[in-house]
């Protein structure tokens, strides 16, 4: 069964799928970064997407996030909401929270600042010129903090950690949006392999209440987070299933090995 | 009533000798022959001393028709008030005031004949009328002359006095003339006088319609002042509707015009912007000295042509060509050291990079002014660079104009080919594609950045030289580039040298079709707001590279 | 440029001046001038080698508005990121309003001595009042066209820019074309704002003689005072959580945004803010000097504001208004005493301040960095200590 298939299968207004892109098209001077994308997402999974290099995989984010306006396609989230209208922020606020591939913080922010604005509401100019941190907003800093492991860099600028720490920042930002869907961009880049476990563990750990979806490089960190895999190649899903599933699929050992 | 009759024979070229006899007959005067020019020159400049009016017109005549090559002096001077004769020989005499007395001067023999007092020489008296005449008449003369320059700007006096005495002689020069463009003029001259002075409604037909093909705004005003004479109702007709037909041609070449005007205006903007293009458009530096150093290059031309007076004053048109390239390494030179001195240390920082830039223009310009002073330098124009051809009437494009377009666009392919097609090029294009990538394959990169930041200043250097034929050579010449090449760069989309064309050329038209509407200050108002607001349609310019890489 | 904000439990009152060293000090020279400088200028007589010339105090008080007009301009440079190159705009708008009003004032007492139009109308013949003029002879509508038309400018012009997301390099070109066609159009006579020479021959402000002592001192004490609200004001904004968004955009526009923030709300409102200052900073300036013409919006001008700045150092308010007396002192003595070298002087300031002083003065000396440093210090130690005993703030 094809992914589009399935997608055919699901109707739209499913409140089970969080995500839903339908023929999705972007091209950049006639190279086409996403050829007729489909693809779904239910609440509170966790997808993983692989592909080789410009399989489209940052370029789907982009579309999801706001950032690039496909040329044509479908992208709904929670099944009704059509996000290729809206701007970054407008999604933000929808509860679709973003981390990049190159781990992106406000390097000259303490911890705690990061931490603080990414705080979910309040996102008007005025309210944030008189906004006031109340009590139960500080607990959850600290408690998002710790779940991160950052407590004891509270108020050193983010400028300063090591960049497994910023990708973990990153998260925790991700975390303090109390979005219901989480895109992650090679989240495991750079990281120690200690680190790297404890990231598939915290992801992990968000999923269920959050949907994740994490593009991913690293098969062994894939392999660790244990979910549904799809596959990308030249912008188009080619497999999908378990990472055992589309590591035995003929078409995928073709494009990875085959050339 | 003979005279109209005559006319006729206008249309038949041919009978050259019978019109002699008209213009003579005209004046009054019978006994004359095409034989006895000389004599006949004497004797009528002679007559001038006693004649009134009406002999003074026949006189004029006759020596207009005599050929002789005295008449255009004589003619010039009694034109000019300086035509006297002796009081006590009645010897025609020309003079000119000097301090108290006047030198006169024979017309018969051109040479100083000594001084003399006031009292003891009288005025040959011109009116109006004779001023007239001896425009068209002086202008008939110097129809056959060599120079076709001479022979044009003769029909088209001619053509503005409308002196019937000057037929004879246009007859004959349209018969002789070789050059197509002034042998327009001619019959172009000759139908005017048909058109004011002939009483035949077929001539005057005939002459319209033989003006309606020149569609040059003396013909318009002829014209129009005859469709609202009292002509007869046919010519008015006719002289109106050639008007129409007129009026829509030249409004035609008018627009003609104002491109050709908009892309010179938008080739001095490539000049200017093409350097920038690379060092803005290709490195990301934003260099507010550019414009200094398109100064740099107009005082380089200065300087070659200082050398050029001094040492080799014969060779003085081909100064600008030693003026290019010396522009070139000049500075390109200035560039490097630029690049070595302070970008280099700044790369990553676009805004310091701006900032550190300006405080070099303003280094660079009160250094010229230091070394040259604050006014304006004399830089001067080849011969074969002045001058101007004319299209059609009111359209004239001069030399120096053409050949800066010209020269923008060799250099812009020129630029295009050393990106493409040589190895600097290459070397260039993938330091600044992946400067990590381009270094491990054994690319210097800090000297390509040097050499690359040279290019752009060199053909700043190279575009003083093509300013400073059109413009004056000033420290401030650059401040009145700068602005303008970030708006063409940036409207045409940065890193893209069509995009850089393409700006240039459209700015440039668009200015010049605003310009007769709202004056040049306006329209240059109107242009930059039209580019503020276009930025907010298309940020990256009009050629935009799209995708993922921009924002690497 | 580092973030000197404040720790969490100094984000409430008026904390946000208590905690910040630098703006303190700056605010207390600031009170000592305004008292001592009518003090040694009007009641010490002119004999005593204490007095005070008005001169002296014409040339501190047209620095003041420049430190404000810096001011302006680090607020969204130093924290927003944002290059305006055409800053130079809104001063002299502000300034062409408060001289418009002054014009005005003058009333009969020009040289045709027209009571309806200002002389150069009458000299160039002009009938009657354009609308655009009218009300401003009333002080109260000059004084909020001085904030206004800047702002609104600002306004439509930022919300253009920002919402199609001209940021960076673009928008400096774009700040810059803006002054440059400002500068253009006030040359024109059809302008009705004097042309070339602008206005001038003002005679009084609120009825009192521009000329006088009292007057050069009033003026001395409001631009202090301006530039010491304006101060609060920013350290206000800067301090909030608007600030640390503002900064955030500085650092990492699109992240910003990904988190759901409206970058181009932010950026307009810091920049209609910044270029109402700047407004106020130019109606400040005119009296003190008695002209304004369309030289003012020369994009050097505009361009030599952000030197002062950077000078000073971005990025901490006080710096700015540091820089731009600094410089500005350094030109007045260079431009009498050595004037072939000011723009040698200006250009190498240019050069070498921001290969050599990126962080500026107030950013690179010991004594400015030691309490930056303490802070920062005390901060960690406290979240520390805090930490230990559970975490509570």
């Amino acid at each position: 069964m094809t992914p589009a298939e399935a997608a055919g299968q699901m109707p739209d207004q499913s409140p089970d799928t969080i995500l839903y892109l339908d023929g999705v098209t972007v091209s950049f001077d006639g190279f086409m970064a996403l050829n007729n994308l489909s693809l779904y997402v239910l609440a509170g999974e966790l997808r993983a997407i692989i592909g080789p290099n410009g399989a489209g995989k940052t370029t789907m984010m982009d579309v999801v996030t706001g950032k690039t306006r496909p040329d044509r396609g479908k992208v709904l989230f929670n099944g009704i909401t059509d996000l290729t209208r809206m701007d970054e922020a407008r999604i933000a606020n929808l509860g679709i929270g973003r981390k990049f591939q190159k781990p992106t913080v406000f390097e000259h922010h303490t911890v705690f600042d990061n931490l603080e604005l990414a705080l979910a509401g309040g996102r008007d100019v005025f309210q944030s010129l008189l906004f006031k941190l109340s009590g139960a907003q500080s607990d959850r800093i600290d408690e998002v903090m710790e779940i991160i492991a950052l407590e004891e860099a509270r108020f050193a600028e983010a400028g300063s950690l090591s960049h497994g720490q910023k990708q973990w920042l990153e998260i925790g930002m991700l975390l303090m949006q109390e979005p219901d869907l989480l895109l992650v961009d090679e989240p495991a880049a750079g990281m120690t392999d200690a680190e790297t476990e404890q990231t598939a563990i915290l992801l992990k750990r968000i999923a269920g209440d959050h949907s994740v979806v994490v593009v991913e490089h690293d098969m062994e960190f894939v392999r660790a987070l244990d979910c549904r895999v799809t596959v990308l190649h030249e912008g188009r899903v080619l497999a999908e299933g378990s990472l055992e599933k589309v590591q035995n699929d003929e078409t995928v050992i073709e494009v990875y090995l085959g050339r | 009533m003979a005279a109209l009759i005559k006319l006729q024979s206008i249309f038949t070229p041919g009978l050259k000798s019978a019109l002699l006899v008209l213009a003579i007959l005209l004046g009054g005067i019978t006994a004359a022959t095409t034989g006895a020019q000389a004599g006949e020159f004497e004797d009528a400049l002679a007559s001038l001393a006693k004649a009134k009016t009406k002999g003074k017109i026949a006189a004029i005549n006759v020596i207009a028709a005599s050929g002789d090559e005295r008449a255009a002096d004589a003619l010039t001077a009694f034109l000019g008030g300086n035509l006297y004769f002796r009081k006590a020989d009645k010897k025609i005499l020309v003079a000119e005031k000097s301090g108290a007395v006047y030198v006169l001067t024979d017309p018969l023999t051109s040479k100083e004949i000594g001084q003399s007092k006031k009292s003891k020489i009288k005025k040959i008296r011109v009116n109006n009328r004779l001023r007239k005449l001896l425009r068209g008449v002086l202008g008939g003369l110097t129809l056959l002359a060599k120079d076709p320059d001479k022979r044009r700007a003769a029909a088209d006096a001619v053509f503005k006095s409308r002196a019937l005495s000057a037929i004879p002689v246009l007859e004959q020069a349209i018969e002789r003339e070789q050059v197509a463009g002034v042998k327009e003029r001619l019959v172009m001259a000759r139908a005017a006088i048909a058109l004011d002075k002939s009483k035949i409604e077929a001539e005057r037909l005939a002459a319209i319609a033989t003006l309606a093909a020149f569609a040059v705004p003396e013909v318009r005003s002829l014209l129009g002042s005859i469709a609202n004479s009292k002509a007869s109702e046919a010519v008015r007709a006719a002289a109106a509707n050639a008007l129409v037909d007129i009026e829509s041609r030249l409004a035609f070449w008018n627009g003609v015009g104002n491109v050709f005007q908009g892309i010179s205006l938008g080739s001095v903007l490539l000049l200017a912007a093409v350097g920038l293009a690379i060092t803005f458009g290709v490195m990301g530096v934003i260099n507010m000295a550019h414009g200094e150093l398109v100064m740099i290059g107009a005082y380089t031309t200065f300087m070659v042509q200082e050398v050029f007076r001094n040492y080799f004053p014969e060779a003085f048109d081909w100064s600008i060509l030693v003026a290019i390239p010396a522009a070139f390494l000049v500075a390109g030179a200035f560039g490097i050291a630029i690049e070595r001195g302070v970008i280099r240390y700044l790369y990553g920082r676009p805004l310091e990079t701006l900032l550190a830039t300006w405080g070099l223009s303003l280094i660079l310009q009160q250094l010229m002014r230091t070394i040259f002073g604050p006014t304006n330098q004399e830089v001067g124009n080849p011969s074969w660079m002045s001058g101007a051809v004319e299209v059609t009437g009111g359209l004239v494009l001069t030399y120096n104009r053409m050949w800066i377009i010209a020269f923008s666009l060799m250099v812009l392919i020129s630029l295009v080919i050393v990106l493409k097609k040589t190895a600097f090029g290459l070397q260039m294009r993938a330091v600044t594609q992946n400067r990590a990538m381009a270094s491990s394959m054994g690319i210097r990169t800090g000297l390509i950045d040097a050499l690359t930041f040279g290019l752009g200043s060199g053909i700043a250097g190279m575009a003083g030289v093509a300013i400073s034929q059109i413009d004056n050579v000033s420290p401030n010449l650059g401040q009145n580039y700068i602005i303008d090449s970030f708006m063409v760069v940036v409207f045409g989309g940065v890193g893209n040298l069509w995009g850089t064309l393409v700006g240039a050329f459209s700015l440039g038209i668009v200015n010049k079709f605003m310009e007769p509407f709202t004056g040049t200050v306006l329209a240059k108002i109107f242009v930059l707001v039209a580019i503020i607001l276009f930025i907010q349609k298309r940020p990256r310019g009009l050629f935009a590279l799209k995708g993922r890489a921009v924002e690497n | 440029m580092a973030s000197n904000m404040l720790a969490p439990e100094n984000r409430s009152g008026f904390a946000f001046l208590l905690t910040d060293t630098g703006g303190k000090v700056m605010l207390a020279i600031l009170l000592f001038a305004v008292i001592i400088v009518p003090v040694f200028n009007l009641w010490v007589p002119e004999t005593s080698p204490f007095h005070l010339s008005t001169f002296f105090v014409g040339l501190f008080g047209k620095y003041l508005t420049f430190a404000l007009l810096a001011l302006s301009v680090d607020l969204i440079w130093g924290y927003c990121g944002i290059l305006s190159l055409g800053h130079g705009a809104f001063f002299a708008l502000g300034g062409y309003a408060m001289g418009m009003h002054m014009m005005r004032e003058i009333g009969t007492r020009g040289v045709y001595g027209n009571a309806l139009l200002p002389d150069f109308m009458v000299f160039l013949n002009w009938k009657e009042l354009p609308w655009y003029w009218l009300g401003f002879d009333h002080f109260w509508f000059a004084a909020i066209m001085v904030f206004l038309v800047p702002g609104a400018l600002a306004f439509l012009f930022g919300w253009l820019a920002f919402r199609s997301r001209v940021t960076g390099v673009y928008l400096s070109i774009i700040t810059q074309a803006m002054t440059f066609a400002l500068m253009l159009a006030f040359f024109r006579n059809d302008m009705g704002f004097g042309g070339n020479n602008g206005l001038t021959d003002f005679k009084d402000l609120l009825g009192f003689n521009l000329q006088t002592d009292g007057t050069r001192v009033g003026l001395f004490i409001a631009s202090a005072v301006a530039l010491g609200l304006a101060y609060v004001l920013c350290r206000y904004i800067i301090s909030s959580r608007l600030g640390r968004v503002l900064v955030a955009v500085r650092d990492a526009e699109s992240r910003t945004r990904f988190l759901g923030y409206r970058v181009e709300y932010y950026q307009l409102f810091v920049f209609t803010i910044s270029a109402m200052l700047a407004g106020i900073a130019g109606a400040l300036y005119v009296p003190q000097v008695g002209i304004i013409n369309p030289s003012e919006f020369t994009p050097a001008n505009s361009i030599e504001i952000v030197i002062w700045v950077a000078i000073g150092g971005r990025g901490s308010l006080y710096g700015a208004a540091l820089g731009a007396v600094l410089v500005n002192y350094a030109k007045s003595y260079f431009t009498g005493a050595l004037p072939e070298l000011w723009l040698f002087a200006l250009g190498a300031l240019f050069i070498l301040s921001t290969i050599f002083l990126p962080k500026g003065i107030v950013g690179t000396l010991p004594a400015f960095n030691a309490g930056a440093g303490a802070r920062a210090f005390a901060a960690r130690i406290i979240g520390r200590v805090r930490q230990n005993l559970g975490g509570a703030p």
